[in-house]
């Protein structure tokens, strides 16, 4: 079942100088449960395609249909993570993971339930009354992810989410992320522009090209049984050849410019 | 009690010995430039008429005080620029979240604010005193308008420093303006909040002192001017080291006030 529809999306920027063309007629769709990045060069709208999808933006032209619905209203469907992870120092991690709970009223005992158990299976739970500024960039990044899955949101959308965490961290938090994202079922719209963290996270991978963007190419990746997490992936045989797959669609696509 | 190499007790007995240095050097430099201000006055190397001494201080002091007015003068000029400071700082912070809420109004009355700022506010005084008579009402307003403009300009600028990412994130929790603000801009802006209270407190003393200098019949600034029309100078300056006396525990408290509350959230 197709989770997310996305038709046709153009998006314009005026300026009083000029109207920059960011996105050109932008159509994919994703399966439901499904992990696909968008990776493109920078600059190219990849965040503002994120921004629309999100809701936070109205595309000049075109549509977003989440769950076959195509109410604009899509706040409580999706869930945003920041490059970085926005936690708010002066609340607990037990208040920072409730934060979208309180804006929308509903802390019930059930859902504080819920959001205890994310927090004891992600080991979190013991740091529930430290406040962030404690907690390391991977753990930081963790509760950051929990407080959106609180919400329950159908649809995750990740803005370049580790870019801000060193390199080691970020291996490792990756892996981790993607296994509750896994484990949770939630479908996942990730923009990046990392093109190993696409491959080693992504089930499919649309590629856009420079402003104004349009999609150069959507490919599905497959890795066999062995390859089931983003660390072993990229171990696999197959990993340098989407890579250079990858690498030659957006080089291809810089120099014809 | 955890177990301290000895290093450690070392090091900590440095820090601590450094710190009562420090309190020790500035009790020192007091005592010092007091004593020398006094032996100065009596040994004539300074004419005592223009620069007073000490003595003459503590005398002035303890003639005022039998007179039964001391009192008075202080409690005056601390309710005043007390009430300068809370009016200042409460109506300042209310403007900033208006200005901050529309972005249409906070343009518009962008030059104004410029305006304002760089105008001496004492120039204001007079009008201000056919406006709300000759009293303390007149020094308040003073002490008002002098703190207000600051307090909105730098609370503000705190607003506009807030992460806009998190803005955003709030956004797709789908968060009203109001529960951004409540939830977001204030309690990050705490530190921008605090500052702004403790450049009110410097200016509503100055805004007080002017006031009284202005219109008083009692508080500090007017016996400062008092002191000085006939020719009094142990009053001024004992008013002076009372006024410096306040300004410090006023201030002190303000920090004791950040100390609470910005130290428990960050």
């Amino acid at each position: 079942m197709i989770k997310v529809e996305i038709s046709n999306i153009s998006m314009n920027y005026h300026s009083l100088t000029a109207e920059t063309p960011a996105l050109a007629d932008i159509s994919f769709g994703v399966q439901e449960g499904h992990f696909l990045s968008i990776v493109g060069p920078s600059g190219c709208g990849k965040s503002t395609l994120l921004n629309i999808i999100a809701g936070l933006i109205t595309p000049s032209y075109g549509k977003i249909v989440i769950n076959r619905s195509a109410d604009s209203s899509n706040f409580l469907k999706i869930g945003y993570m920041f490059q970085k992870d926005q936690l708010f120092d002066w609340l607990t991690i037990w208040d920072n993971v409730l934060l979208g709970l309180k804006i929308n009223h509903c802390i019930t005992d059930k859902n504080k339930e819920m959001v205890k158990n994310l927090l004891i299976s992600y080991n979190l739970w013991d740091f529930r009354d430290h406040h962030p500024r404690e907690l390391s960039g991977g753990m930081r990044q963790r509760v950051a992810l929990i407080r959106t899955l609180a919400l329950s949101p159908e649809v995750l959308l990740l803005d370049e989410p580790f870019s801000a965490l060193d390199y080691q961290t970020r291996l490792n938090i990756s892996d981790e992320v993607y296994e509750i994202i896994k484990k949770e079922k939630k479908t996942t719209i990730m923009v990046t522009h990392d093109i190993s963290e696409a491959i080693a996270m992504s089930d499919e991978i649309i590629i856009l090209s420079n402003r104004p963007a349009v999609i150069v190419k959507h490919m599905t990746l497959e890795f066999g049984e062995d390859f089931s997490c983003p660390l072993k992936r990229r171990e696999a045989p197959d990993f340098r050849v989407y890579f250079n797959e990858i690498w030659k669609e957006l080089n291809g696509n810089v120099n014809s410019k | 009690m955890l177990i301290q190499s000895e290093e450690q007790k070392i090091y900590i007995r440095n820090v601590k010995r450094r710190k009562y240095i420090i309190i020790f050097t500035r009790i020192i430099i007091l005592i010092v430039f007091f004593s020398f201000w006094e032996i100065a006055g009596r040994l004539k190397w300074i004419d005592s008429f223009l620069t007073s001494t000490p003595s003459k201080m503590f005398s002035s002091f303890i003639q005022i005080y039998n007179e039964g007015t001391l009192l008075t003068h202080i409690s005056v000029t601390c309710f005043e620029t007390i009430t300068g400071f809370l009016l200042g700082t409460i109506l300042g912070a209310l403007i900033a979240v208006l200005l901050w809420w529309s972005d249409f109004i906070s343009k518009v009355l962008d030059p104004y604010l410029i305006v304002l700022n760089a105008l001496p506010k004492v120039a204001l005084a007079p009008i201000i005193i056919f406006w709300v008579g000759n009293g303390i009402t007149a020094i308040i307003v003073i002490a008002l308008l002098i703190s207000i403009v600051v307090t909105i300009i730098s609370i503000l600028s705190g607003f506009r420093e807030v992460d806009l990412d998190k803005i955003k994130l709030l956004k797709t929790f789908g968060a009203t303006k109001l529960q951004i603000l409540t939830n977001l801009i204030i309690p990050a802006s705490i530190g921008a909040l605090v500052s702004a209270l403790k450049i009110n407190v410097g200016l509503s003393w100055v805004g007080v002192i002017m006031g009284e200098f202005l219109v008083a019949k009692e508080g500090l600034g007017f016996l400062i001017i008092y002191g000085g029309q006939i020719s009094q100078l142990d009053m001024v300056m004992m008013s002076i080291v009372i006024l410096s006396i306040l300004a410090y525990l006023m201030y002190e408290l303000v920090a004791l006030f950040e100390r609470k509350v910005v130290g428990k959230n960050n």
